[in-house]
């Protein structure tokens, strides 16, 4: 493991890519990117090209900087401010970390999903809608629409409906997490970002999620963080595999998970890692 | 021997560390004592004092007779040479007690007729004692209390019954109607005749005011204001002279009212004759309340009780505020109490909010808060001379000369009142409110911004919709704290505006309604004054548990329904763990 590490380092290898992505439609585009917190190094020259409609999985030991690349494509990073970064990411071929960008405009197109369900202090209704709230949306047959659609396609429409008033706390915890979600794709955004969606879950309500993330491909790009190689396998179309700040292998899942180009990526996902 | 066994005690000491759960369990129990015990003197000395006591009648061995409600018992060492007087019995008694005497502290009243409204008796002293059915204690409006035998009912000078049955069954027939009257009286003094003098008040500034605009005009030598100054300052005397015109028939014809009142309640009396033999006539307006304390039932003794605490709770004080009710006191708490909390609260929750999420944490952020948290240990005092010198010298003074230039030199906000003692108290609690809402908005977790960010929200969106309702029920235990620090503090509101007397409340029926540059009366400065600065002090001390008991109520009471809120707010805002 460390010969490859000194490799990625000293820049002697590179990131080994599947060839099948050529063939896709890019919709973020990751360029030489590299993360600071404040001297620490958290990401280093990342590469990656993801797929538009399709679930890309990010896998790795933990403290890897699944959850740090993650976070550096909707700026979330940018609330600390220790944080620096190195390089660009483009949405749709515009840069994100572009001076001009404003951020309540990019987070718009980017809904997240959090470990651990945070629904905010509010009814369930105010939950959903508040993304077009905070941007000014006001008018109630708009708000209701999108709370109705959000929720039905969160698969938490006829669970709710009847207490659409009453608090979000009221809620399981994968009740909450369908709520986060279907908070997050109310705005329509073209992106979701997950951050380990169902580790705070049981596991049916962890496939029920899983249910949800396959059924969102249809309409938008999925980017989700999972420790759970089971999962990574069974929802996702593309797998990149981390490893202390560096993107070690990146393809498709089948290919990632059948017969991995690398040892060690074969390593972490057969187990025998470490 | 069982290998399990503790081997010595230092092992056990160290391993076990049950010595150290008696330890601080023991702690626990000795503050939870002087709490209860605290609040059991104060719960037994303050519900006590309204109960009504029997009268007890001494006919002392040289000849003297004293009559009155035994108010303490106690022994006390009797000197030597004292004891060698006694005649046998006693002298047996009192070194059986080691020296010691029985003594009574009896509450004799009659003021006005003796000088004294309490005397201590010895037992050797005593040569009868009695309980005399037909007794009575009368509180009054003036002098205090008067214990005496009913001799005479007297109507329009003349006596209409002279037996006790008669006088009781006169004074239940009268007593209530001539106490309307008298009422009445009060009212139209305070309400009509006050109402009318701020009138002429109000009138008399507006002249005055034409006067300074003229002698302004004067100075700057300019004809044309001067002539003009000179027209309205006599057009306005003119008016004047026709309002008081006005006002003087007004003014005759209440008095007028008042005097036919007076002769219709003043006509009626009791004539008593007290222990040592006096007459006095008392009339029957003066009479609070009347009863013959040694024949009363349970019932009429509960009534008498009820009754007083209503007139405590509900009317104005009398007799430099030994007796009759603290009402001004407390609507003057209460009202200081949620004026301090308007001002403090805002602005805490605005500091802390900047504190926490807007400014850089650093090391300025860092002294910032170790200051506020120092502002917290200063003396109250000092911020009662900060808020007079502050507050009322410097922008009490300004506002006078702005606003109020005619009423000087008399100053309206140029001195203290509910406005600056409720911004000093603000200030004061200041420190509770910031460090509250602070650990209450660290206690956000991080999860829920980072949501609203990831949403698009800005910084203020937030801090306005998630983080504030959030830390709402924190806020809510910072706002308690200051409210009940605020509603017990004393010695800045000495300085700042609370008196022993008000005349007027700081709200009325008078226009603007909310008058903030009036002085007024609060709680836990009444307590003091009566404590301390009253002349009848056995009298006031009973008063100061009761007024204690009370202001502990009141601040319980503010808190309960702040910490109902709390409780609804957390239900809401932040629900259950999952
Ligand atoms: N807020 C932060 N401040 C400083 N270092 C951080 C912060 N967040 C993460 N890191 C560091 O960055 C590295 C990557 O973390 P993270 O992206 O959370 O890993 P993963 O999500 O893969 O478990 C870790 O070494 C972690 O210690
Ligand atoms: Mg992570």
């Amino acid at each position: 493991m460390t010969e490859l590490l000194e490799e990625l380092k000293n820049n002697e290898k590179k990131t080994v890519y599947d060839p099948l992505l050529k063939d896709e439609n890019i919709i973020i585009d990751i360029k030489d990117f590299n993360l600071y917190y404040g001297n620490k190094q958290a990401l280093f020259k990342i590469n990656m090209q993801i797929p538009k409609g399709k679930v890309t999985a990010l896998i790795g030991p933990s403290g890897c900087g699944k959850s740090t690349l993650l976070r550096s494509i909707n700026r979330l990073n940018d609330l600390l401010d220790y944080v620096r970064v190195e390089g660009d990411i483009l949405l749709d071929g515009e840069s994100v970390y572009d001076r001009s960008v404003d951020l309540s405009e990019l987070r718009k197109k980017m809904g997240m999903v959090a470990q651990k369900p945070n629904p905010f202090p509010m009814s369930i209704y105010d939950n959903v809608v508040y993304p077009l709230k905070i941007n000014g949306v006001k008018k109630k047959s708009i708000l209701d629409e999108v709370c109705e659609r959000s929720l039905s396609y969160a698969g938490l429409w006829d669970e709710v409906k009847d207490r659409l008033k009453e608090n979000a706390f009221g809620l399981s915890g994968g009740q909450q997490q369908r709520l986060c979600i279907a908070r997050a794709i109310a705005p329509e955004p073209e992106v979701i970002l997950m951050d380990e969606p169902c580790s705070a879950l049981d596991p049916i309500a962890t496939y029920k999620i899983e249910e949800l993330i396959l059924s969102l491909r249809e309409k938008f790009t999925v980017v989700i963080v999972t420790h759970n190689m089971q999962q990574a396998a069974r929802v996702s179309d593309f797998t990149a595999f981390m490893y202390m700040g560096f993107l070690v292998e990146y393809g498709n899942t089948i290919n990632i998970f059948k017969k991995p180009k690398v040892k060690d990526t074969e390593d972490y996902i057969t187990g025998r890692f470490g | 021997m069982n290998k399990f066994a503790r081997k010595n005690f230092k092992i056990f000491f160290k391993s076990k560390g049950e010595p150290m759960l008696w330890l601080t369990g023991g702690g626990l129990v000795i503050s939870l004592l002087m709490i209860t015990l605290l609040l059991l003197l104060v719960l037994k000395n303050g519900m006590g004092n309204y109960w009504p006591g029997g009268i007890v009648y001494f006919k002392l061995k040289n000849g003297e007779a004293i009559m009155g409600e035994i108010t303490k018992t106690e022994y006390y060492k009797l000197p030597d040479d004292k004891i060698n007087t006694l005649n046998d019995e006693d002298k047996k008694r009192v070194l059986k007690n080691n020296g010691k005497e029985k003594r009574f502290l009896v509450r004799v009243g009659n003021f006005e007729l003796s000088n004294k409204h309490f005397e201590w008796v010895s037992l050797h002293e005593i040569s009868k004692q009695d309980y005399p059915a037909e007794a009575i204690v009368l509180e009054r409006l003036e002098w205090g209390r008067f214990y005496g035998f009913p001799k005479e009912f007297i109507v329009d000078g003349r006596p209409v019954a002279s037996d006790l049955k008669g006088i009781l069954k006169n004074y239940d027939r009268y007593h209530n109607d001539v106490r309307k009257l008298w009422r009445k009286k009060v009212s139209i003094e305070k309400g009509e005749i006050g109402k009318l003098n701020h009138k002429i008040e109000k009138e008399r500034l507006k002249l005055k005011e034409a006067k300074l605009e003229l002698e302004k005009a004067y100075l700057s030598k300019n004809n044309e204001k001067i002539n003009e100054a000179e027209r309205r300052y006599k057009k306005i005397s003119l008016e004047f002279e026709e309002f008081n015109k006005l006002t003087k028939n007004e003014y005759d014809k209440l008095i007028n009212e008042i005097n036919k009142l007076k002769a219709n309640y003043e006509k009626y009396g009791i004539k008593f004759l007290t222990a040592d033999g006096k007459e006095k006539e008392v009339k029957l307006y003066e009479i609070v309340r009347g009863y013959t304390a040694n024949t009363l039932s349970f019932g009429n003794k509960m009534g008498i009780y009820l009754n007083r605490w209503i007139e405590f709770l509900t009317d104005e004080p009398r007799e430099a505020n030994s007796e009759g009710g603290v009402f001004p006191a407390i609507f003057g708490t209460v009202v200081m109490t949620v004026l301090m909390s308007l001002f403090v609260v805002p602005f805490g929750v605005v500091a802390a909010i900047y504190m926490k999420e807007y400014a850089k944490s650093g090391k300025i952020i860092s002294i910032l808060r170790i200051a506020i948290n120092n502002l917290a240990g200063v003396p109250s005092i000092v911020y009662g001379v900060f808020g007079l010198g502050f507050f009322a010298y410097t922008l009490g003074a300004s506002i006078d000369q702005l606003f109020y230039a005619a009423k000087l030199p008399n100053p309206t906000f140029g001195t203290g009142g509910i406005l600056w003692s409720s911004l000093t108290l603000a200030l004061l609690t200041l420190p509770v409110v910031i460090v509250s809402t602070e650990e209450a908005i660290n206690a956000v977790p991080n999860s829920l911004r980072e949501g609203s960010y990831a949403c698009g929200a800005t910084k203020w969106q937030t801090v306005r919709h998630i983080v504030l309702p959030r830390a709402m029920p924190g806020i809510m235990t910072g706002f308690i704290l200051a409210m009940s620090r605020g509603a017990g503090e004393v010695a800045p509101l000495m300085l700042v505006g609370a008196v022993k007397l008000a005349p007027e409340m700081p709200v009325d029926s008078i226009y603007p309604f909310v008058h903030l540059e009036r002085s007024f009366m609060h709680l836990g400065f009444h307590i003091y004054d009566l404590g301390f600065q009253s002349q009848n002090s056995d009298a006031a001390i009973p008063m100061v548990y009761t007024t204690t008991l009370l202001l502990i109520g009141i601040v319980v009471l503010l808190n309960v329904v702040a910490i109902y809120i709390r409780n609804r707010l957390r239900k809401k805002f932040i629900g259950s763990v999952f």
